[in-house]
């Protein structure tokens, strides 16, 4: 049987993954988008783990919503990211520093 | 099993909105660059109708519908009141800057409109699943707002760097969230706000409640969740900036609300402090940086931090009396706000950006009644009576006095002092500098009302301030006499 | 129409207000006669309204009216209001007021005619009305404040009408800092009341104010004051200041800077008799201790004395009349001191009236005389300007009192009143004195100006005699609307303003105190009160007068010339006005800026500049340079911030909870 705080553990420890492969990361913006993702699924493994353990479907729900507007937001990241590349011709998290101060 | 149809009154304003921005949506399809006035009256119009629907059912008794999910109040209505003004004023203001730069196209429109959707939504959510569509809805057409400037370096820059930062608070927004299911159960704010009232100090509803707190905090743009804030503002197309600075703070402070007081009223005594912290930081990182600006979006958004600081003083009091006086707050910014970003826009020119202070100087040569307007608009912000602002500060502020947080206000004090600064900085470039080339203002005559109308109501309505903080006391049950 | 009484007052006061408004933001859009047209209408509204609440409340005898128009600010158990009280001497004033300043409006049209700034005087002009509203028709301190204050302002603003003239600006300087010496006062006064009353209500603090009869207060230690005392002679001060008593006089001649309409207006009609309407209006207050209304007296009656024995010196024309008017705030103020408000309030009103007519007719002299003010150069205008030289007849008789002019029954009864008050010390019998002299003395200059400017040689030069002729009409009928109650309004209300019942309800006299009451005994009408006065000392001292001016200007004009040779030491203490401007300027200022200089340089420049301002500003600069560093620009730096504040926030909240 795997308790609960097994599952907890495990969405931390992705959550803080994603935290710092944000900022860790200085060169492509499309790790940045990656680790977003991997925050959100860590969410997920939460919300999915207390639902299951709580025997409320509520919780399964939200992880539907949150995968829908993740998409979504993918969409939309990558878009920008398009603008972005066209704009510099380069994706470096490095080159985005011309607003500052 | 019988299917219930929920009450969709409570919604209508809402519905009605989706309704019509849909309608915008394909209308806009069979308009072509000549004829997207329609477009644009045709969103005007879905405002102007969503406010007549919103008022319409304006005092009514609170009511719950779609099994809890979603709350129609006083307070909510008044603040979807208000964003309706700001949205419509954003549109007045900014048709002509946005026709000057070939992105007077639908889509800022329809994107507008989902975003007021999305705050909508926000201010009326009273479950977690809500609070949540509400604020993606807001965000995902934020960061499309910003991009809009397809060919701008700045504008693309800034929307990478908002959707990065923006996609982390609502990844930190969503952690918290989970962690209070976690530990009640449930997803709606008055069962977790139950669920979380016990004899001892649940840790880890307190450990929720942080990221939860860190979440609202970057949507408001408080320290030290503020560092989008000056780049986005910055690097924006103004029209976006305007967009960005003024109606979502209302929602922002209308989640804070529903998620502290509503979900978590019982753990004040923990959330108080974090408040404090952030409040206290706000003001002195906004008054203190906005200082060494010479770009006036820049400072502006510096200065929105430090009204952010301001406006937590009243939610932190704890006290009705202190939420209805960030309400009245939030109100005065947003209002001062649109001014003050409209000044902006009306400065701008086909291929010329007024984005530096510099571009002030003299102004009052060139349009002694727009200078009269920027001279109210920044005594207000900074505070001078006798002005909205003033009363605004001093509502927050004799509120934090009287829960005893003597220090706190003292602190405030000095930092609106150090504040003024920078605000009576611009009345001297407008004033006292003369500025290098003059041509005159070119402004469309609803701008010009409209913008005038603005600055008027901040300097008529400080004369007599009595009857917007009735109401903003008004919409609190407790309140209400 | 009285059913919305609110409404009706609410226009009376907004109506100026709006004419103000269009003229002084309408610019070219209207033009300048759509300036002059819209504060017209908007004073003439405000002035038909006035005569209909004249109409409800005296002829028909309605109640007062006194109500909360709106709540402009609450605060912890203390709310400040915008509200009415209209009684029987609001609606007195109201009239005088938008009378006289439609009156000059109408007047205003012909004299700035040429002048540049045309839109923006009438603006001012309706602006000072409107303020001039609110005060008289307050019922809470703070409005009458600021009613006191806004028409301070207006007037500063018009003595420094022409501010491109250096003696303008420096005389409206004057005129603002002498009136913030009397404002000192009288806010302190606000003060003490809202102190021991806990309300700025007059309702309220009238009310309570008997209780507080033996009420003393100590500032300095071991000195008990009565409470009364403190709060009527800081009340007073302020009133010193507005209508410009000794030693708060200075600014009022000076004023004669600005044009000559707003002198009628603000500078002899209204503004500067707020102050005795201000007492009156508090007389159940300065009721309540003898002291103050002792010092009232003294200083009225030594207004009323001296001040008009400057009169006899000047040769401005302007000047002359402003002293004039001095000294008849202090025949006011002296009648204020003895109790008896309800001649103070006649005279005031009947001044208004002819004053305002003596100042219009000056200025309509000085529009034919090509902007000349100078008598000296004046003299025979007679028989060029007929309506100027008849109304002005009228009025110098009105201000001299001679039987059967409206002055002659006020400042009269104010005589008799002072003459029989039953204070019996010194400082009635000066007062007395004072007051009976000052009849000599006003009936002297008054003639000896009306003989300068209207009869004897023509001593302009040939260029102004040619061109020499009457004023238009917009000038002459007001001085004639003026004229006509400068006669007859005093016969018309001696009887019920001064021994009657006029102002029930509004004025507050004890008993003890009531010396009109005391003398209504002996009044039987108007006429018996001329037959009476032919045996009493003023009127033959007012005769005196007339005929000295006669024989000095008319007859012997030499000898004017050689009194003064002979009497050089009085000469030039009255030119030199009593030394007093002098003892300000290098006296009270000189001390001021030496100590003001010492300080700037040493705890300005030096401490606060230096340290405080200077220091902590660059403090903040520098503060600001260095925090703008952390926003590096770089995305994984924001995000850091933001994981270390969680951190941070998380660390302090949840891993260190019990703090």
């Amino acid at each position: 049987m795997i308790a609960l705080s097994d599952y907890l553990v495990l969405a931390a420890i992705l959550f803080c993954i994603s935290l710092a492969g944000i900022f860790l990361n200085r060169k492509n913006l499309i790790v940045l988008l990656m680790s977003i993702e991997l925050m959100l699924l860590a969410v997920n493994i939460n919300f999915i783990a207390f639902s299951h353990y709580l025997q409320d479907t509520a919780g399964q729900v939200f992880v539907f919503f949150i995968l829908t507007v993740a998409a979504a937001e993918a969409a939309i990241g990558l878009a920008i990211l398009v603008v972005v590349f066209r704009n510099r011709r380069s994706i470096n998290v490095d080159d985005m520093d011309s607003l500052k101060g | 099993m019988t299917f219930e149809m929920p009450n969709l009154l409570p919604a209508l304003p809402e519905i009605f909105l989706l309704t019509m921005t849909c309608v915008v949506l394909v209308v806009d399809l069979f308009t072509t660059e000549r004829t997207r006035g329609a477009t644009y009256i045709l969103a005007q119009a879905s405002l102007v109708g969503t406010f007549f629907i919103t008022l319409a059912g304006w005092g009514e008794a609170s009511q719950l519908t779609f099994n809890g999910s979603f709350i129609r109040d006083n307070m909510g209505d008044l603040l979807k009141l208000f964003v309706y003004v700001g949205v419509f004023a954003v549109f007045v203001y900014s048709r002509d800057y946005l026709r000057a730069r070939d992105i007077y196209k639908g889509e800022f429109f329809v994107l507008a409109l989902f975003a007021t959707l999305g705050m909508m939504v926000m201010i009326s959510a009273h479950n977690f699943l809500t609070v949540y569509l509400g604020l993606e809805l807001l965000s995902l057409c934020l960061y499309a707002m910003v991009a809009i400037q397809r060919d701008s370096l700045t504008a693309s820059e800034a929307a990478m760097k908002y959707f990065v930062l923006g996609a982390i608070a609502s990844g930190m927004l969503l952690y918290g969230m989970s962690m209070l299911y976690g530990v009640t159960g449930s997803l709606d704010l008055a069962e977790v706000n139950r669920g979380i009232a016990g004899e001892s100090r649940n840790m880890i509803a307190v450990f929720g409640m942080v990221f939860l707190i860190v979440g609202v905090a970057f949507k408001l743009g408080a320290v030290p969740f503020h560092m989008w804030v000056p780049d986005i503002y910055h690097g924006s197309p103004t029209a976006t900036t305007l967009f960005i600075g003024t109606a979502p703070k209302l929602a922002a402070f209308a989640i804070l609300m529903r998620l502290l007081v509503d979900g978590m009223g019982t753990l004040q005594t923990d959330w108080t402090p974090i408040l404090v912290i952030l409040a206290v930081l706000s003001m002195a990182i906004g008054n203190i940086v906005a200082i060494a600006q010479s770009n006036i979006k820049r400072m502006l958004a510096y200065s929105t931090i430090s009204h952010v600081g301001f406006l937590l003083l009243g939610v932190l009091a704890g006290t009705a009396e202190g939420y209805s006086a960030s309400l009245f707050y939030v109100i005065v910014y947003m209002l001062m706000g649109l001014g003050g970003f409209g000044m902006i826009i009306l400065m701008s020119r086909r291929g010329f950006e007024a984005e530096n202070i510099a571009d002030f100087r003299g102004l009052n040569e060139r349009s002694p009644w727009f200078a009269f307007m920027m001279l109210i608009l920044m005594f207000s912000m900074a505070g001078v009576p006798p002005f909205l602002g003033f009363w605004a500060k001093l509502t927050v502020i004799a509120e934090v006095v009287k829960v005893d947080m003597i220090w706190l206000a003292a602190v405030a004090v000095i930092f609106s002092i150090i504040g003024a600064y920078y605000y009576l900085r611009i009345v001297k470039q407008v004033y006292f500098e003369a500025s290098e080339d003059s041509p005159p203002l070119e402004v469309a005559a609803d701008t010009r009302v409209l913008l005038s109308a603005n600055a008027l109501a901040i300097l008529v309505l400080g004369l007599f301030p009595a009857q917007l903080l009735a109401v903003c006391r008004a919409v609190f049950p407790s309140l209400a006499s | 129409m009285f059913e919305n009484a609110h409404t009706l007052y609410l226009w009376v006061v907004l109506a100026p207000l709006l004419g103000s408004l269009v003229a002084g933001l309408g610019g070219r859009v209207i033009g300048r006669g759509g300036a002059h047209w819209a504060t017209i209408i908007g004073v003439g509204a405000s002035c038909v309204l006035s005569l209909v609440a004249f109409n409800h409340i005296v002829l028909n005898d309605a109640p007062a009216f006194n109500e909360t128009v709106y709540t402009w600010l609450a605060t912890e158990g203390f709310e400040f209001k915008i509200g009415f009280l209209v009684d029987r001497i609001t609606v007195m004033m109201m009239v005088v007021v938008t009378f006289v300043s439609l009156m000059v409006h109408i007047y205003t049209i012909g004299y700035m005619h040429d002048d540049p700034g045309y839109q923006r005087f009438f603006s001012y002009i309706s602006l000072f009305t409107f303020s001039m509203l609110m005060l008289v028709m307050a019922n809470n301190f703070l409005q009458l404040f600021f009613g006191w204050e806004a028409v301070g302002l207006v007037s500063y603003l018009l003595i420094g009408f022409w501010f491109k003239r250096d003696s303008a600006t420096a005389a409206s300087l004057k005129a603002f800092l002498v009136n913030r010496v009397g404002d000192f006062g009288f806010i302190l006064g606000i003060a003490a009341i809202l102190l021991y009353f806990n309300s700025l209500d007059y309702k309220t603090v009238f009310e309570a104010a008997p209780a507080l009869k033996d009420a003393t207060m100590s500032i300095i230690p071991g000195m008990d004051w009565s409470v009364m005392t403190v709060i009527a002679i800081l009340l007073f001060i302020g009133a010193m200041g507005k209508s410009a008593q000794v030693p708060l006089h200075v600014w009022l001649p000076d004023s004669m800077e600005g044009p000559t309409p707003i002198s009628a207006l603000i500078h002899a009609a209204t503004m500067v008799t707020a102050g005795i309407f201000m007492v009156a209006r508090m007389s159940p207050l300065f009721e309540l201790s003898a002291t103050a209304l002792g010092f009232v007296l003294f200083i009225g009656a030594t207004t009323a004395l001296f001040m008009g024995l400057l009169g006899l010196v000047q040769n401005d024309i302007k000047r002359v009349v402003a002293y004039s008017t001095l000294s008849q705030l202090g025949y006011m103020t002296a009648a204020l001191g003895v109790s008896a408000y309800s001649a103070g309030i006649f005279h005031l009103m009947t001044h208004a009236f002819f004053k305002a007519l003596l100042f219009l007719g000056a200025g309509s002299v000085i529009i034919a005389m090509h902007h000349e003010q100078d008598m000296r150069k004046m003299g025979g205008l007679r028989k060029y300007m007929p309506i100027t030289w008849i109304t002005s007849l009228v009025g110098s008789l009105a201000l001299i009192g001679a039987p059967g002019f409206a002055g002659f029954y006020s400042k009269d009864s104010i005589i008799e009143a002072v003459a029989h008050a039953d204070t019996d010390s010194w400082v009635q019998t000066y007062a007395y004195l004072c007051v009976l002299l000052g009849v000599f003395i006003t009936a002297l200059y008054s003639f000896r100006m009306y003989f300068m400017v209207f009869h004897g040689k023509e001593r302009m030069d040939e260029h102004t005699r040619a061109h020499l002729h009457e004023t238009p009409w917009v000038v002459t009928g007001p001085l004639i609307a003026l004229a006509i109650p400068s006669v007859v309004i005093g016969a018309m209300y001696v009887d019920s303003m001064v021994f009657g019942d006029f102002f029930k309800g509004a004025i507050f006299v004890l008993p003890e105190h009531d010396v009109l009451g005391e003398l209504a005994r002996d009044f039987h009408g108007w006429w018996p009160m001329i037959v009476h006065a032919l045996s009493q000392p003023p009127l033959w001292l007012a005769t005196a007068g007339v005929v000295t001016a006669w024989f000095l200007y008319m007859k012997r004009p030499e000898l004017p010339g050689m009194i003064q040779e002979k009497l050089q030491l009085a000469y030039r203490v009255l030119v030199k006005r009593y030394w007093m401007d002098e003892l300000y300027t290098k006296g009270f200022s000189g001390l001021g800026r030496a100590i003001g200089r010492g300080l700037w340089k040493i705890g300005d420049v030096l401490i606060i500049d230096g340290i405080f301002v200077n220091g902590s500003a660059r403090l903040v600069g520098w503060m600001a340079g260095v925090v703008r560093q952390v926003q590096t620009g770089y995305l994984y730096h924001y995000a850091f911030v933001m994981i270390v504040g969680l951190v941070t926030l998380v660390a302090v909240y949840v891993i260190w909870p019990d703090k």
